[in-house]
């Protein structure tokens, strides 16, 4: 047993590109969820991003054409999720299921020509001088940009639920959808923005992992992050913030049980890799103890007439 | 009511005209634990699928179900192949031994072979390949090539075929180069890229210069060569794409003729249970090329052990040597017999850590 080894700044470095493609998923899911509909096909657009950006940005060597096209892959296929329960009333659940098996097998479909392929690097931020700072400059300036989109992404969220009319409609939407229509909004359509919006954030979250931290292209890859992300947004308890924290402890938690492993630690292996789950559920639940619960019309179907 | 009853007859005639069809033909049933776009050890078994078919043609039809998690679910798969008739059903991984002997019992009619396990019963056989002899291949170009002595080595699970591989690459890479030191993460899936990219990182970061796998999919690869100056073996296929570096070699697993000569053996009627462990020699195991990031004379000596392993003159497991708490465990020139080799869940003297129980 050696700590030693373990490189504290090359930890937290590689904990946030961990907790990236996470955070990008579950935020997206905190909006379409803050709008009162349930997505479980986060898994779904996940790999469809993956494979999407993943194509794009090898046939045209740009990595953020490919990020773009992750975005627009994903909410093409939320428009999926759209027609089966905002237009049809399909149940939630069921669609969201039905969206991640289609997702699965669409982009393996798709991601045929490109097994083996390496796509081109998108490259880290360097900051003359504030980079160079120890410590600090590796582990705060020193990443690709998407990491940084992830960070900004959560703080507009937040910002925007908080802070602006367009999030307290969203609220009102997912809270009480027939108040909301009784006062004039238009609750089908600012469902789809958000379902849309979730949709591109989980392309992006794709994308990020079959190009940057991966990078390569393999068969459903996402391997379980979309589950994991929608866990998060629950006992984050749909705050911007906490899901940030959460996406962080459990990438962190990841990386630090692989290191504490191949440093030799005498904790048993099973304790260290079923402890990503468990610390961040436990420190998630803690902090939900103030009693903020879900969206009060979270899953149920609108229909005008009601 | 008419027109149901129409539909009826058809569905009915239907069902008679494919069943009369099916008798014809041997149907072969593949489960995998991955997707068969995974570029490594499910790819291979689905290389052997197609195999079967290109060999009988019209004589059988063969299904296949991938990412079948080990348990349960496992269960109800094979139950559902049996139910549509298949005569042979695969089961590819370590983890569906149990569900393999559960289902088995219930379709005493349909032939079962289970890869990597040891539970056998009338109707069920197991069979797996000597990867350890392409470990100690690797293991010997690993200690001659590393600079930082550092060798990582990503595990799935702590089951006896992955312990094996470990002590086999020590072995050889210890012999190679004395000096040299294994860094052991269990990764606990057989299939995840993130996760095994970043395990490789982990590695990588802790200065490990030479990277083996035991997961199934090409990420470690990609983390590698994204490092740079690192080298890393193609596991289960062969995983070329990433030749010369990082990839110096691979283990291929060759699945094509055992599945061919099983299927034939249904056909014919012939089929028994058995218990098939082959390695380099027969074919089961092959070693990709050796790439030229590697230095001749390394080359030479690896491609010299690997045909002693082939011929039989020589075994990965030969003695003098000790498991990893001093107590002696082969004589000098003793070699290990199957037994012990199929159940192996020691490290031998050298490697640090406790294998997770």
């Amino acid at each position: 047993m050696d700590l030693g080894q373990i490189n504290p700044v090359l930890l937290v470095a590689s904990l946030m590109v961990a907790a990236t493609p996470l955070l990008l998923a579950a935020i997206g899911e905190l909006v379409v969820e803050k709008a009162g509909v349930l997505n479980l096909g986060v898994e779904g657009m996940m790999i469809v991003g993956a494979i999407s950006g993943f194509a794009i940005s090898v046939e045209t060597g740009s990595p953020w054409l490919g990020f773009v096209a992750a975005a627009i892959g994903g909410a093409v296929l939320s428009l999926l999720f759209v027609l089966l329960t905002q237009f049809a009333l399909a149940n939630q659940v069921a669609s969201g299921l039905a969206l991640t098996l289609f997702g699965l097998g669409f982009s393996a479909l798709m991601g045929q020509s490109y097994v083996g392929v390496k796509p081109p690097s998108m490259g880290d931020i360097y900051i003359p001088l504030i980079s160079d700072i120890p410590v600090i400059g590796p582990i705060l300036f020193r990443h690709d940009p998407i990491l940084y989109l992830g960070i900004a992404l959560t703080a507009v969220v937040w910002a925007a639920l908080k802070y602006t009319r367009v999030g307290l409609i969203l609220r009102a939407v997912g809270e009480n959808h027939d108040a909301a229509h009784a006062l004039g909004y238009k609750v089908i359509k600012i469902r789809i923005m958000a379902i849309l919006f979730g949709g591109a954030c989980a392309g992006l979250g794709g994308a990020y992992i079959s190009l940057i931290r991966v990078p390569q292209w393999t068969e459903g890859m996402t391997a379980g992050v979309g589950w994991i992300a929608l866990a998060l947004v629950v006992f984050a308890s749909w705050k911007p913030w906490r899901v940030l924290l959460g996406a962080y402890l459990f990438g962190g938690i990841t990386v630090l049980q692989l290191n504490l492993q191949a440093a030799g630690v005498a904790i048993p292996v099973e304790y260290l890799a079923m402890s990503p789950y468990l610390i961040t559920i436990l420190v998630l639940v803690i902090l939900s103890a103030d009693k903020s619960s879900a969206p009060a019309s979270l899953g149920r179907t609108f229909h005008a007439s009601h | 009511m008419k027109f149901k009853s129409l539909l009826t007859t058809a569905a009915i005639a239907l069902g008679l005209a494919t069943g009369a069809v099916a008798q014809d033909k041997t149907k072969v049933g593949f489960v995998y634990v991955g997707p068969v776009g995974d570029g490594g050890w499910t790819y291979e078994h689905n290389k052997g699928r197609l195999a079967i078919e290109e060999e009988f043609g019209d004589k059988v039809e063969t299904v296949f179900v991938e990412s079948v998690p080990e348990g349960p679910d496992a269960e109800r798969v094979m139950t559902q192949m049996a139910l549509e008739g298949a005569d042979l059903i695969f089961t590819t991984s370590f983890g569906y031994m149990d569900p393999t002997i559960n289902v088995a019992k219930k379709f005493p009619n349909v032939k079962f072979e289970h890869a990597t396990g040891y539970k056998m019963a009338d109707n069920v056989s197991v069979y797996s390949a000597r990867f350890y002899e392409g470990r100690a291949v690797q293991g010997h170009i690993a200690g001659k090539m590393t600079e930082s002595n550092i060798i990582g080595y990503i595990g799935s699970y702590p089951i006896p075929e992955v312990i094996r591989g470990i002590n086999s690459a020590y072995i050889h890479a210890k012999k190679a180069n004395p000096d040299v030191q294994f860094k052991i993460v269990w990764a606990y899936t057989w299939f995840d890229p993130a996760k095994e990219a970043d395990a490789a990182s982990v590695l990588i970061e802790q200065g490990a210069d030479v990277i083996l796998q035991h997961t199934d999919s090409t990420a470690p690869q990609a983390a590698a060569q994204e490092a740079g100056n690192v080298i890393t073996f193609g596991q289960a296929s062969d995983m070329s794409e990433y030749a010369p570096k990082p990839r110096v070699s691979s283990i291929i697993d060759n699945w094509g003729p055992y599945y061919i000569a099983r299927t034939r053996a249904v056909m014919d009627g012939t089929w028994t249970s058995s218990n098939t462990w082959d390695g380099i020699g027969p074919g089961m195991v092959e070693i990709g090329e050796i790439s030229d990031a590697v230095p001749a004379d390394i080359k030479e000596e690896a491609l010299a052990l690997k045909a002693a392993l082939a011929d039989g003159s020589y075994h990965a497991f030969t003695g003098p040597l000790k498991k990893q708490d001093g107590s002696d465990w082969l004589a000098e020139g003793e070699v290990a017999d199957d037994g012990t080799l199929a159940g192996m869940n020691f490290y031998v003297e050298g490697l640090e850590g406790d294998i997770p129980q």
